[in-house]
């Protein structure tokens, strides 16, 4: 074999990649060699650990294999923790350079909508043929111009609890207004089971659990205008005062530190008797019925039920977090990255990754509130139509770069916790409105 | 091509007489550093300052805006108790992790059988990644399964469980204390080096002179110790000042901001919320408090080398 030494090497790929610049193909088949740089198209896809394990399994396993085959080029897959995802996406944009598809949590597609490109041919398209997008999913995809981002599903919150625990205090169907899931709440407490929220800042459950709240009781951070802060209510304070009371009366105290997997291991390990929550909590029972048992020794998967919110004086309201793609503004492989999201939205494949989910997440567009996955188990029917009941943060305002501000620096969260630590409800929500107005300039 | 044969190539003979005149070699011995700290530290502080005077978001490059952003930090209330919460954080894990880690260097000064082995025992927190031990802290403080809830309670000191990280008081409480069990064997190793370079003999002559162990203490360790402590104290205090990854895992800054710190303050606003100008001016804010604590250690460790 001929030795190549250190020199001849550089030489040699040296040449070839000047020639190949300079002269293109004419220049590469002079040479009779590939250039050092020339690579097959790859998109590079980045998204969260998906709660539901056997999603990343199956793309893992079989679908990026499909994808390849079916367009032709390769997709890199790579997943990273949930609260890591703005930090990279961050990163990525400044310096122009990372991944060409990066998931988004809630309204974040939002902050990031210049950096985006332009995706509305694609959901365009989509919402023609799939019935059309739940207004949550454009109200946090779409910046007014353009769609920033492709929705890529729903992820129900609703209430897990515990039906024997709920059927031994009398009440045999879930309490369908504040006041009667506090009442009920406060026997459980005093049973040793009561209700675990958090109330702390995290991404997922306290916001998803507080804001609803406050617009239960009319709450709203702002008007429909987007720069009318109108915190400082009747309503807000009526639903503080409701909530110190509703805390101490029905509440694990220990939900001022929880994170969002708290009230999963507290749910699983029998010590609370509900909590808002995706699915994660009844599909963790499912997966492993033999480690997570009742009381009285019975899986527990058998005794897990969900429920909306309860309604307050001025309605019944949710937050459900979302999920959509972003198409990098910096990346070279654009139309790949598409093509490869239009791909795993047609109904044929998002369907193998939708039965899956198993109803952790549902679609973003209405054609799979009909799929005959929700016929199978009763228990997931209720989030069949969480898209519909869900309102987004920053309402009555647009879901744009104000309302992340407030939702960020966990203002209305940590209104509610301010007051049942000990504040009085008027100075925690003239506090909370003092920072809201800040934020939107009022 | 052309760049190959544009290089000027010097003889090997006027190069290495270039080498030989000091100021030249001096300049050739400082370029490595000077180009490091400059892409690493100067560039970032640079833009940092550049960034605070902006209304840079990410992804949008913002426009000058003078001191505005500094204004509106200075009006938000989570940002007064971010900087009261550091300066107390700051100063009270500096004291007990000085006087702590003071005390095991003392006592690993001592000789003792498996003395190697403890010293590099001692170590370990300091070894372990900080988010993994954190986490592991996590847990112990956890409001449902905390192990010290249960520990306490099986020995009979409390009866209902403690709220180590949902009350606002004891939060700030429990991230001092992971703080200090993180930065004790910094100083006990830095301070057991300092003690290990003080002769026995002066120690020996007080005792035969009649002095006692706090005397000694006092009049010779201490006096010959002092330089190490400061120079130890004051990366501390640099480090504890700019903490982030403490907070970050065990509290995010709750509960209702009881336990933000500047650095997490700013990584909520500038990561959270792509507010990256208001995010690099909370960072920058950081800057006066913590250039006065060096300036004044730093002319104190000069007056203690002068005397």
């Amino acid at each position: 074999m001929a030795r190549v030494t250190r020199r001849k090497f550089l030489k040699v790929s040296g040449a070839g990649a000047l020639t190949a610049k300079a002269a293109g193909m004419a220049g590469i088949l002079a040479t009779s060699r590939a250039p050092a740089y020339a690579q097959a198209t790859t998109v590079h896809w980045l998204k969260w650990n998906d709660f539901v394990p056997a999603g990343d399994q199956l793309l893992r396993q079989s679908m990026l294999a499909e994808a390849e085959k079916a367009l032709g080029f390769k997709v890199n897959l790579e997943t990273i923790g949930l609260n890591d995802l703005q930090a990279r996406a961050t990163a990525a944009i400044q310096s122009k350079s990372g991944a060409d598809i990066i998931m988004a949590f809630n309204n974040n597609a939002q902050l990031y909508a210049e950096s985006c490109a332009d995706v509305s041919d694609v959901c365009e398209e989509l919402a023609a043929k799939q019935g059309g997008f739940y207004d949550l999913a454009k109200a946090q995809s779409h910046d007014g111009k353009k769609w920033a981002a492709v929705p890529y599903c729903i992820i129900g919150a609703l209430i897990a609890y515990r039906k024997s625990w709920f059927d031994e205090i009398g009440v045999t169907k879930f309490p369908e207004t504040w006041e009667a899931y506090r009442e009920a709440g406060r026997k459980l407490k005093a049973k040793g089971r009561p209700i675990g929220q958090g109330l702390g800042h995290t991404v997922g459950d306290s916001p998803a659990f507080w804001y609803p709240f406050l617009w239960s009781y009319g709450g709203r951070e702002v008007e429909a205008d987007g720069k009318t802060v109108k915190l400082n209510s009747k309503e807000t304070i009526e639903s503080v005062k409701f909530a110190v009371g509703f805390w101490k009366d029905a509440h694990d105290e220990g939900g001022f530190s929880w994170d969002d997997s708290n009230n999963n291991r507290a749910f699983l390990s029998g010590t609370i008797c509900a909590s808002l929550n995706g699915a994660s909590i009844y599909i963790e029972a499912l997966r492993k019925p033999d480690q997570y048992k009742t009381e009285k020794g019975a899986q527990m998967k058998g005794d897990i039920l969900h429920a909306p919110l309860p309604k307050g004086p001025a309605g019944q309201f949710g937050v459900h977090p979302f999920q959509n793609h972003m198409i990098m503004g910096y990346s070279k492989n654009q139309k790949a990255a598409k093509d490869f999201l239009r791909w795993f939205h047609s109904p044929a494949v998002y369907e193998k990754w939708f039965i899956v989910q198993k109803g952790f997440a549902t679609g973003p567009t209405k054609t799979w509130e009909d799929h005959k996955v929700w016929n199978e188990d009763p228990v997931m029917a209720p989030y069949r139509v969480a898209g519909r009941l869900g309102r987004v943060y920053g309402y009555a305002g647009p879901a744009g770069q104000k309302a992340a501000e407030v939702l960020s620096k966990y203002i209305i969260v940590d209104m509610y916790a301010k007051a049942a630590q000990g504040m009085a409800p008027e100075e925690a929500v003239k506090w909370a409105d003092g920072e809201v107005r800040k934020v939107y300039g009022g | 091509m052309a760049i190959a044969q544009a290089t000027i190539v010097l003889p090997a003979k006027s190069r290495t007489r270039l080498l030989e005149d000091e100021r030249w070699l001096a300049f050739a011995l400082l370029v490595p550093t000077a180009v490091l700290l400059g892409l690493f530290i100067a560039y970032p502080f640079v833009n940092g300052i550049w960034l605070s005077v902006t209304d840079t978001r990410v992804g949008v490059p913002g426009e000058f805006v003078g001191l505005k952003n500094f204004y509106k930090v200075w009006n938000d209330s989570i940002f007064r108790v971010a900087v009261w919460n550091t300066c107390w954080y700051t100063l009270v894990t500096t004291v007990f992790k000085l006087s702590l880690g003071l005390w095991l260097a003392m006592l690993l000064n001592r000789s003792f059988k498996g003395k190697a082995f403890t010293r590099a025992f001692i170590l370990l927190p300091f070894i372990i990644p900080t988010v993994l031990s954190t986490f592991a802290w996590k847990w112990m403080f956890d409001p449902t399964f905390s192990v010290l809830n249960w520990m306490l309670f099986q020995i009979g000191f409390i009866t209902k469980r403690v709220n180590w990280l949902g009350d606002p008081d004891l939060a700030l409480v429990s991230v001092m204390v992971v703080n200090i069990w993180r930065g004790v064997p910094f100083y006990a190793i830095t301070l057991l080096a300092g003690l290990q370079t003080i002769s026995p003999e002066l120690n020996e002559a007080a005792a035969i002179d009649g002095a006692r162990p706090w005397q000694r203490f006092w009049h010779i360790t201490w006096p010959l110790l002092l330089p190490v402590t400061m120079v130890v104290t004051l990366f501390s205090v640099i480090q504890t000042f700019a903490d982030f990854q403490l907070v970050y895992v065990l509290t995010g800054g709750g509960p209702a901001n009881a336990t933000h710190l500047f650095a997490t303050y700013a990584y909520q606003l500038g990561v959270g919320t792509g507010l990256l100008s208001e995010g690099a001016a909370i960072s920058l804010a950081m800057f006066p408090i913590l250039f006065l604590v060096v300036i004044v250690q730093l002319l104190y460790i000069r007056r203690v080398e002068v005397r």
